[in-house]
């Protein structure tokens, strides 16, 4: 064991076990134990499972790669059967040797989005480790009521002084640092280091013109009262699932194209319910479950699978119909290396700072 | 007794406290110690305090925690002095317990759903706005969510409970002799609070003061939601450390930082964090 690893153990001893106690109490071996972010704690999504497979699913939320890595370390093998990780970072997984090949003939890998099955980020030596659930875009989300749906249309709205004020950025450095790219040209898969001086020039003039950086739930709550009319970095995710109360609140796709995120679903390796695992896996990418999980109380998103149960409200909401030409504009989630991550993270902090 | 069967009971006593104390805070520590030096690719560097030193943006967030933590002891200091004040000297003896229940009743809710709820009252169609443009005081909303302001507020709107219950013990337990002695002497009101009350209070001041301070510079939740992230705090850049990149080292190093900061803060004020019966 070397130190680090030792001192992660003592970390997770001292300061997580027992936020895990409550968790591991409650599971049994016949039960599934799940590491999701919030769209998979909905009981919608859960129960008719549940209710199916007499199958219990024990969830523990976590937000961020590096935090979900970070639980698991400090857990004991075989603790978590499945995951939930950003299709980019199943790598990270599959380096740490964590997570077990997926049975691609026992899932409908064909049903699924060409565009975001990513094979890169999840298919290692012709294995696949992770296989797509959901899917949307940091794009430019808007309230139509109080913009020009002109001006949505084109990511020279990260830098437009018109909307002084009346601007959010969502707090997450990768897929924004990816916009403010975007505007200027870049293509995200392609980012360097040489890039990062004229990211930052568009990073600064759009700190100069926002009220605020949001979260998740924050980003929601500025859109959903006035706070903001519009959200850099937003999407589907923020406006989707509110859209019933809110009806002018809409995303566009500009024409320089949107950041594609996607969420994967990944099985350990040390699993002692992989049965179990493989069932959770099937249903989430049922055509049932991709429309409860596109729909999730959370956040919504757009299912993987072109065979969602989704209804035609549902449908129009996520604009469904939209998504092939959508697809074509938008381009991947940065990939930065564990250096450039790092420098981009930096670089982010000191926008934040003012500097 | 045999002075040796006191000195057993006396390890007796003391022991579950010091494994408390070794369990949960000397292992962490050294764990976290451990981890600050703690190279992803293996082997022991300094690279994650070099980096706070070397960053100004990291070095601007310890001195933008120290700038909010101070307005928001010195605010809450202000404004609970008087307050329990009132409570011990002013209202009546049976309503004094009503009086501090209803004080720390804000405490009955949780953190987050507060803040959230300032975020709304501050917000620009919030209450407060609303209330001054109907007054005609304001033309148009101003903005005080998402700025340092909204943080200052919805700390000082917590802290101020807190100091009001530690200088309201104090307050209680100075005997009124002292007034009145004073009094006797030829000295004013005001003379009896700035050479008698005050001094005999200090302590109470000092402690509810160090606490608000240590709570305050560690918090999270109240800049996160109240303050925009249009700043960062230490402990939104510790928190970024972990989300996506789980860099565990710069975060240990952070936080060890941060908690020299507050050792300092401790040391400067240690002469007063003695609570001494009046």
């Amino acid at each position: 064991m070397t130190i680090n690893r030792l001192t992660r153990r003592l970390f997770g001893a001292s300061v997580a076990a027992m936020a895990l106690m409550g968790s591991y109490a409650a599971a049994s071996a016949a039960d599934l134990n799940a590491l999701v972010w919030c769209d998979h704690s909905d009981p919608n999504l859960l129960k008719p499972f549940e209710d199916a497979t007499g199958i219990k699913v024990n969830v523990k939320e976590f937000e961020g790669t590096g935090a979900g890595l970070a639980i698991v370390e400090q857990s004991q093998p075989g603790d978590w059967d499945v995951m939930v990780i950003d299709t980019v970072d199943v790598r990270r997984g599959v380096e740490r040797n964590l997570f077990d090949a997926l049975p691609e003939d026992q899932l409908p890998v064909a049903e699924i989005f060409p565009e975001v099955l990513m094979d890169q980020h999840s298919k290692f030596d012709g294995k696949r480790y992770g296989i797509t659930e959901k899917f949307g875009y940091n794009t430019i989300g808007f309230n139509k009521s109080k913009v020009e749906a002109a001006d949505m249309e084109t990511l020279g709205v990260l830098t437009n002084d018109k909307y002084k004020g009346r601007i959010a950025i969502y707090d997450y450095y990768l897929p924004v640092m990816g916009l403010a790219a975007m505007a200027i040209g870049k293509k995200t898969s392609e980012l360097t280091e040489a890039d990062l001086p004229a990211i930052k020039e568009v990073l600064q003039k759009m700190k100069a013109n926002a009220k605020a950086l949001t979260d998740v739930v924050a980003s929601q709550t500025a859109l959903a009262t006035g706070e903001a009319d519009i959200l850099i970095g937003g999407g589907e995710w923020v406006t989707a699932g509110i859209a019933k109360e809110n009806p002018d609140l809409d995303f566009s796709i500009p024409k320089e194209g949107a950041v594609l995120w996607s969420q994967s679903l990944a099985m350990f390796k040390d699993s002692k319910n992989k049965d179990n695992a493989l069932k959770f896996i099937q249903y989430i990418m049922s055509p049932e479950g991709q429309a409860r999980l596109a729909t999730s109380s959370c956040y919504w998103g757009m299912p993987a699978s072109k065979a969602a149960a989704l209804d035609a409200d549902q449908k129009k909401i996520l604009r469904f119909d939209e998504q092939p030409e959508f697809l074509k504009r938008a381009q991947g989630y940065p990939a930065p290396s564990e250096d450039l991550d790092k420098k981009m993270q930096d670089l982010w902090t000191a926008m934040i700072q003012g500097q | 007794m045999s002075q040796a069967s006191t000195s057993r009971i006396g390890w007796a006593s003391v022991t579950p406290a010091l494994l408390w104390t070794l369990v949960f805070f000397v292992v962490p520590f050294v764990a976290m110690a451990v981890m600050s030096l703690t190279q992803k690719e293996g082997g022991f560097s300094l690279a994650a305090y070099a980096q706070f030193f070397q960053n100004p943006s990291y070095w601007r967030a310890l001195v933008n925690s120290l700038e909010v933590t101070l307005i928001v002891t010195a605010l809450s200091v202000i404004l609970a002095y008087p307050f329990a004040w009132i409570l011990a000297f002013i209202v009546p003896e049976r309503w004094q317990r009503l009086a501090l229940m209803l004080a720390v009743l804000p405490f009955w809710t949780s953190y987050v759903v507060r803040s959230y709820s300032w975020l709304l009252v501050l917000a620009e169609k919030g209450v407060v706005n609303s209330t001054l443009v109907n007054l005609g005081l304001l033309s148009e909303p101003v903005q005080i969510a998402n700025t340092r302001a909204a943080t200052v507020i919805g700390f000082v709107h917590f802290f101020v409970m807190l100091l009001t219950l530690t200088i309201f013990a104090n307050l209680k337990q100075l005997s009124p002799n002292y007034r009145k002695a004073a009094t006797d002497l030829g000295a004013s009101g005001f003379q009896t609070f700035i050479h008698v009350i005050l001094p005999l209070t200090l302590p109470g001041i000092m402690v509810g003061a160090f606490l608000t301070f240590v709570l305050a510079i560690g918090d999270y939740i109240t800049p996160q939601i109240l303050g925009g992230n249009n700043e960062l705090l230490m402990p939104q850049l510790i928190m970024m450390q972990i989300g996506r990149r789980g860099d565990f080292a710069s975060a240990s190093a952070l936080s060890l930082i941060l908690m020299a900061v507050v050792t300092l803060a401790y040391l400067a004020c240690a002469r007063w964090l003695k609570i001494e019966r009046a």
